[in-house]
């Protein structure tokens, strides 16, 4: 049935782009409503039929895994969650496999929020991933949610040199002095590592300098595509990892799933998307080189240009 | 409001009215609230149409779905605020009482200078008078009076950027830009005989490795020529300012690929909640 459903929806799809080519050539134009529903069925088409392809890790993403991977036991890593809705598509399958991946390989992992909007997404991960999968770890003992404070960039400049300063309490006013977790925590200098997933501001190019670059802490990042192209200049000096966008996700996932057999049968959004995506960009890749035609042929003919 | 909309409106709420009855039905074998969240999961699939309704056109049910989004997360936000912030943090550190009304830990304590010893009680009441007095904007006669504040906020802000970013974003850049063009860790150079019996095009062998820092090389040199205009571009230096534009292209190019692949993706999430919670078209 899948296969069926596939084959109609590729023919339909790179039918009608042909139809279009044909109709462009003759000097019709395309209304920008039948962009909209050929990128439509190109989404659509894969999310319903569930079209998916294996991944392979790119150094950068390679990078990142590898370090979590080899921290020893029992090392403090905090996970900040500064995204929002909009950007949960694409940062949160990272947030739900890196939380996986620390909390499996032992670590203390800290939970926090530089946004408003990631707290509750940090709680849809704590409730849909680390409670069901991980039922044995004690909140404050081998994780712990300290949650969302305003300010920015000064949050950070806080908390590189004392967190209780900032975050007195965790996100049910639980003091931190009577942690376990935080017992040998005071600063962020005291972590291990820093994930910063995110994409807007302040986020992981806040935590390489605010603390990252200052406390000599190493910071590997999650982002939104949208800023991935702006931090690869920090790589890898200042930043050990980058998983950029819905690829690096899927990429990560694969990783973890081939390296732990644990989650070999785990939930993997980031690989499943990646099938809309591909489909996607061949039918953006067909539409430029449909107007390209149009256009040369335009030209040559002694149109407008 | 015209005819035609009206028949518009009452189709939307009859199809709203259909889509809660039916999800909650659904829900209501797996749920105990089952019919609220039905009328959650409606009300988001609703939003989400209402939302891409102006890719057609635009339309008073995008409107209402911008500006209900902007008035929530405002709200949002500030609540979020007040309760981690101002609750969590000041009020606990001003006195016991306040601290015991909204259920927080106490947090005594202070600052310790030798000669003057300074209780939280004192000094986090600074601000709070700032904070107050930025709220003065709201009057027309003591509007001047949040200017300070404003001041402190810019100047600190400034301060603390300059610095970090002189040293992340300047100095560590240009450290970071000085990349062995013949070699480096795990790859040292071992001559031409090594280069070529070793060669691989694999993205961890030593062939891409150097090729990655040639790039950086020339593309940071070739990008600082075209914008340097004290020179005509002209031969041998117009040259490297062509290629220097097209490494500002490349890069622009990567940005916006980056770009695409970000906006399919909010699609890409917003379609799979259609299919699967709204609709339940998969599982």
């Amino acid at each position: 049935m899948n296969n069926i459903g596939i084959i109609i929806s590729l023919v339909l799809i790179f039918g009608g782009l042909l139809w279009l080519l044909i109709r462009s050539i003759g000097g019709h134009e395309v209304d920008r409503r039948v962009i909209f529903l050929f990128i439509f069925l190109s989404v659509a088409a894969p999310v319903i039929f569930r079209i998916t392809f294996q991944e392979k890790a790119t150094p950068v993403v390679e990078a990142l895994f590898d370090r979590i991977e080899n921290l020893p036991p029992g090392s403090n890593v905090l996970l900040s969650f500064d995204f929002d809705p909009a950007m949960a598509p694409e940062v949160q399958p990272m947030a739900n496999a890196i939380s996986r991946h620390c909390l499996n390989n032992g670590y203390n992992v800290v939970f926090m929020s530089l946004w408003a909007t990631g707290q509750s997404l940090m709680t849809t991960t704590l409730s849909r991933v680390i409670l069901p999968e991980f039922p044995e770890l004690v909140d404050g003992v081998d994780y712990i949610n300290i949650g969302y404070k305003a300010g920015n960039e000064g949050v950070l400049n806080v908390i590189v040199s004392d967190f209780r300063k900032m975050f007195p309490t965790d996100v049910n006013s639980v003091p931190l002095d009577s942690t376990e977790i935080f017992k040998d925590i005071k600063s962020c200098a005291d972590l291990d590592l820093i994930i910063a997933l995110g994409g807007g501001r302040p986020g992981p190019k806040e935590w390489v300098l605010f603390v990252g670059d200052p406390a000599d802490v190493p910071v590997g990042v999650g982002v939104a595509a949208v800023v991935a192209p702006q931090l690869y200049p920090y790589y890898p000096q200042q930043i050990v990892g980058i998983l950029g966008g819905v690829k690096g996700a899927a990429e990560y996932e694969q990783e973890l799933t081939s390296h732990h057999e644990r989650f070999a049968d785990m939930d993997t959004p980031g690989i499943d998307m990646m099938g809309p995506q591909t489909l996607a960009h061949v039918v953006i890749m067909a539409f430029i080189v449909i107007g390209n035609i149009v256009y040369f042929r335009s030209r040559g003919k002694g149109g407008k240009s | 409001m015209s005819r035609t909309a009206v028949i518009v409106f009452a189709i939307v709420v009859v199809l709203f009215a259909v889509s809660w009855v039916a999800k909650a039905v659904v829900l209501s074998d797996t749920s105990d609230s089952g019919t609220l969240d039905a009328f959650l999961v409606t009300v988001a699939a609703f939003l989400t149409l209402a939302i891409y309704s102006f890719l057609y056109k635009d339309n008073p049910y995008y409107k209402f779905a911008e500006h209900l989004f902007v008035g929530v997360s405002a709200a949002f936000w500030m609540c979020q605020g007040f309760w981690t912030t101002i609750v969590g943090n000041l009020l606990p550190r001003l006195s016991e009482g306040m601290a015991n009304w909204f259920m927080q830990p106490y947090q005594p304590g202070g600052y310790d200078l030798g000669f003057l010893n300074l209780s939280y009680t004192v000094l986090y009441w600074i601000p709070v008078i700032l904070g107050l007095l930025l709220l003065m904007r709201l009057s027309p006669k003591g509007g001047w009076l949040s200017r300070w504040p404003l001041a402190l906020i810019i100047g600190t802000t400034a301060g603390l950027n300059f610095v970090r970013y002189l040293r992340s974003d300047f100095i560590v850049q240009v450290s970071s830009t000085f990349v062995p063009l013949l070699g480096q860790e795990p790859h040292q150079w071992q001559g031409i005989g090594a280069f070529f019996s070793n060669f691989s095009l694999d993205a961890s062998g030593q062939f891409v490795a150097l090729l990655a820092n040639w790039v950086i090389f020339i593309g940071v040199f070739c990008g600082l020529v075209y914008f340097f205009f004290s020179k005509e571009h002209t031969g041998l230096f117009g040259r490297a300012s062509r290629v220097g534009i097209w490494v500002l292209m490349i890069t622009f190019g990567a940005s916006f690929g980056y770009t695409v692949m970000g906006r399919i993706s909010l699609l890409v999430g917003r379609l799979t909640f259609l299919f699967e919670d709204w609709l339940g078209l998969i599982t």
